[in-house]
């Protein structure tokens, strides 16, 4: 009985520990891990699957590859554990986007800035996209910009992201190219692109700000059109009808880079390692096809390259946010 | 016209398809009733399973498929027994679940909800296999004024909760609708409430509020209780295992009611199988609670929600096949699966792809019954978790509650959270506040919070737009009468009962 009453009153605060001691077990293992500041599903799950499924595939690692989820802060979470926790482990990779770099310029994540962690490389590329009902009134990205020009606060847009995330920026540069200030632009924040989809085929919104890969599903059912792709030429098939921004004169360029940062302390060897490794992934013909088969465009930046992009990156959308009134 | 469904049965029905349906709906199960492991994550630890296993597409899918409907088969074992949700969908089973178990009813209640996420769940499948590229059309004419009047209709039919204490429920309520302004505002991308605390960015995560309010605080609750001996602490005899037809016949309104709601509501984009819970239960309880038993043990407010998750789940493959789009949070994994197999969902599926489509339907119909065969027998050896002494069960919750949380987060940020909400929902619990407005606050204050302000943008601040189409003022209408007529009809019924007389 006695025993009984003590093991109750000291239970808990044991499970407590050995939940806490297997976390940091777990947090020491020596295995290759890709770390997705998300929930399960969505963008950068699946940019680590991308690096998981490939690396194994196509032997360039033995053990598989652990996938950990860490949600939180839209990414800002992750980006402070490896910086405090993780600064160093060989092992890690997380994975990151554009969104990232525009959370980092508009410092969002807290303290640290793009200069802390070693940008690795990037595996594949989306773009945006600008999307409209088929029974929209205009045939054209000009058709919609003249119109969004005559009446600069009446055409609802709408994506899945909040305002100051990659999802608006693709509306508020959109806007700015047709001589608009964002702050006036009608936008809709939806929780990820699906329901702006749904909104946009219910006529809720009338201009969505999407990216291609998602509307791949959409091209065949004639239920909407899209009015231009923001990259720097058109993409193949499916999507090779589709014009650029650029070529009916508006420069707008929105691409969402998938990629790969690595702890601040990573030796140089460590890096380097996983330097050759995705740069080999990259050239490997039977991951062109996972990369295809997830959406994504080819990219290949590593290194060295691939982290003066993401700093210049960064800096621009420091400027941008300026531009676009979201910080001073 | 029904051409895809029969092929589709010769997929589903091959000996690989049948084993992984089997597989599928006994794994959810197991996911479901384990705390934090919802069906979400679930097929995220099994989706690179499938692709690496090299199963063709449809297999795959059945797998998963199978898993999802089998955790909200699986979430309400622990609501029923610990009083805590094993997922989302399950919030509302503890309601009548755990004070059925409470009187030693735990068999029959564990066997009575398999059958009500049965009935609800084929009530969905049919609706989904019949009516589908029709409903498909109505759902996106839900916009968000439309999402925002369905809120204030799930919070008029929330009044009927108000029971013995209605000023205690309402600061639940409010309580739960302050802890979901929490996080980026996305109207205007600035910070509420995160005390420039990075983790609160997100918000506070639905599985950290659900394990913190209903599991820390239950364990809390026992370890208050382990030193006492008071009568109401004795573990409950556990009687009679099987549920008895005559039960099940009792419920038989109320589980096909909330068979149908539940698919409405999952059909919609954006609300899932917690919504459907709540909208179910509240709505059973305003038609056939006659006694004012809904709360303390009630078989039909244990039906209702059971069946109004399950038809949930089936729901919301219906905007994810017919049009792309997901329905809930579960099927946008799944949506990501079938895009791996380069399968583009939509209108085009049933055509191109039948054995898909076809095969998903009918493994939906086999997983079913698989579940219900799997589910009704279990009942009785489940139910002995309550003869588990408190110092083996306070420390298994314990574990399942930390580890669910880190596996969700890898971070112990979540822990510590989670431990807050847990000391805090116990506090509320100790002044004698009920938990579920709590968390019906939170889920559908947030929902309802986001339509209204994506509605403003839209029309630019006019609140014309609230009331502007026939699917608004229909709820806006339901909801003034849920209110009104309660108050009203006591006042015109004696004078018909007079004339009458």
């Amino acid at each position: 009985m006695k025993f009984n009453s003590a093991f109750l009153r000291w239970s808990a605060p044991l499970v407590m520990g050995a939940a806490l001691m297997t976390g940091n077990a777990h947090a020491q293992s020596d295995s290759t891990e890709c770390i997705a500041p998300a929930k399960p599903g969505g963008g950068y799950d699946l940019t680590c699957r991308l690096a998981a499924n490939g690396l194994q595939e196509t032997g360039l690692i033995d053990k598989p590859m652990m996938v950990t989820y860490m949600p939180g802060g839209i990414g800002a979470v992750a980006y402070n554990h490896v910086n405090g926790v993780r600064n160093d482990d060989p092992n890690l990779i997380v994975a990151a986007s554009t969104g990232a770099a525009v959370n980092l310029a508009l410092g969002k994540f807290g303290q640290y800035d793009a200069s802390e962690v070693r940008w690795l490389g990037a595996l594949g590329v989306d773009y945006g996209a600008i999307v409209v009902k088929a029974d929209a009134p205009w045939q054209s990205l000009g058709d919609l910009m003249e119109d969004l020009k005559k009446r600069p606060n009446q055409i609802v847009f709408g994506a899945g992201g909040t305002v100051g995330s990659q999802d608006w920026m693709k509306a508020a540069l959109t806007a700015k190219a047709a001589g608009i200030s964002p702050r006036k632009l009608r936008y809709v924040a939806f929780e990820g692109g699906g329901e702006s989809l749904a909104a946009l085929l219910g006529k809720h919104i009338e201009v969505f700000t999407g990216d291609l890969s998602e509307l791949r599903p959409h091209l065949e059912s004639g239920k909407v059109r899209v009015l231009a792709a923001l990259s720097e030429e058109r993409v193949g098939e499916p999507y090779a009808d589709i014009p650029t921004a650029a070529e009916q004169g508006y420069d707008v360029e929105w691409p969402i880079w998938r990629g790969y940062y690595m702890g601040p302390d990573v030796s140089d060897k460590a890096y380097n390692t996983w330097e050759t490794r995705l740069e080999k992934l990259a050239d490997n013909e039977q991951f062109a096809k996972m990369r295809e088969a997830r959406g994504l465009f080819p990219m290949a930046r590593f290194g060295d390259d691939f982290d003066s992009y993401v700093k210049k990156q960064v800096a621009q959308f420091k400027q941008l946010a300026k531009e676009v009134g979201l910080t001073q | 016209m029904f051409d895809f469904l029969i092929h589709g049965f010769d997929v589903a029905l091959t000996p690989l398809n049948l084993g992984l349906a089997f597989l599928g709906a006994l794994l959810g199960t197991l996911f479901g009733a384990l705390p934090g492991i919802g069906p979400i994550n679930g097929i995220a630890i099994l989706m690179p399973l499938a692709y690496t296993l090299g199963l063709p597409a449809e297999s795959a899918l059945i797998l998963l498929a199978g898993v999802y409907t089998g955790a909200e088969y699986g979430g309400r074992m622990s609501s029923i027994l610990l009083n805590v949700p094993g997922d989302a969908g399950a919030v509302m089973t503890t309601l009548d679940g755990h004070p059925l178990a409470k009187k030693g009813l735990a068999g029959p209640a564990l066997g009575l909800s398999a059958v009500s996420s049965f009935v609800g769940a084929t009530i969905a499948i049919i609706g989904l296999t019949l009516f589908a590229p029709m409903l498909a059309e109505v759902a996106v004419m839900f916009g968000p004024a439309e999402f925002f009047a369905l809120m204030v209709f799930a919070f008029s039919s929330m009044a009927v909760m108000m029971g013995k204490d209605p000023i205690k429920t309402g600061i639940g309520a409010v309580l739960g609708v302050m802890i979901a302004m929490i996080g980026v505002d996305s109207g205007t991308g600035v910070m509420r409430y995160t005390f420039g605390m990075a983790e609160l960015y997100d918000g506070i995560d639905f599985v950290v509020m659900i394990i913190g309010l209903f599991a820390i605080s239950e364990i809390l609750l026992m370890l208050e209780h382990a030193n006492r001996s008071d009568a109401s602490d004795e573990i409950p005899p556990v009687g009679r295992v099987m549920v008895s037809l005559k039960e099940v016949l009792s419920c038989k309104w109320a589980m096909i009611r909330s068979g149908i709601i539940g698919f409405i509501v999952g059909v919609l984009p954006g609300t899932g199988a917690s919504v459907a819970g709540a909208v179910t239960y509240t709505t059973e309880k305003r038609i056939s609670d006659k006694d004012n038993t809904f709360g303390t043990g009630n078989m039909r407010g244990l039906a209702a929600p059971e069946a109004g998750n399950n038809a949930s789940a089936a729901g919301s493959f219906v905007p994810m096949l017919t049009l792309g789009i997901p329905g809930s949070g579960t099927t946008a994994v799944l949506l990501g699966a079938l895009m791996l197999y380069n399968i583009t969902p939509g209108p085009m599926l049933f055509t191109e792809r039948p054995e898909v489509a076809g095969g998903l339907i009918a493994s939906l119909y086999i997983g079913n019954i698989v579940l219900l065969a799997l589910n009704l027998p279990l009942a009785g050896l489940f139910a002995k978790v309550l003869t588990i002494p408190r110092w083996v069960l306070v420390p298994a919750i314990a574990i399942l509650a930390f580890v669910g949380v880190y596996q969700l987060h890898s971070d112990l940020m979540a822990i510590y959270l989670m431990l807050v909400i847990g000391i805090f929902g116990y506090l509320l619990r100790k002044l004698g506040f009920s938990l579920a407005p709590v968390i019906l606050g939170y889920v559908l204050g947030g929902l309802m919070e986001d339509n209204l302000r994506r509605a403003l943008s839209i029309s630019g601040g006019d609140m014309g737009i609230l009331w502007q189409s026939g699917i608004s003022i229909g709820l806006w209408i339901a909801a003034v009468l849920l209110l009104v007529l309660p108050w009203l009809l006591p006042k015109l019924l004696p004078r018909k009962s007079l004339a009458s007389a």
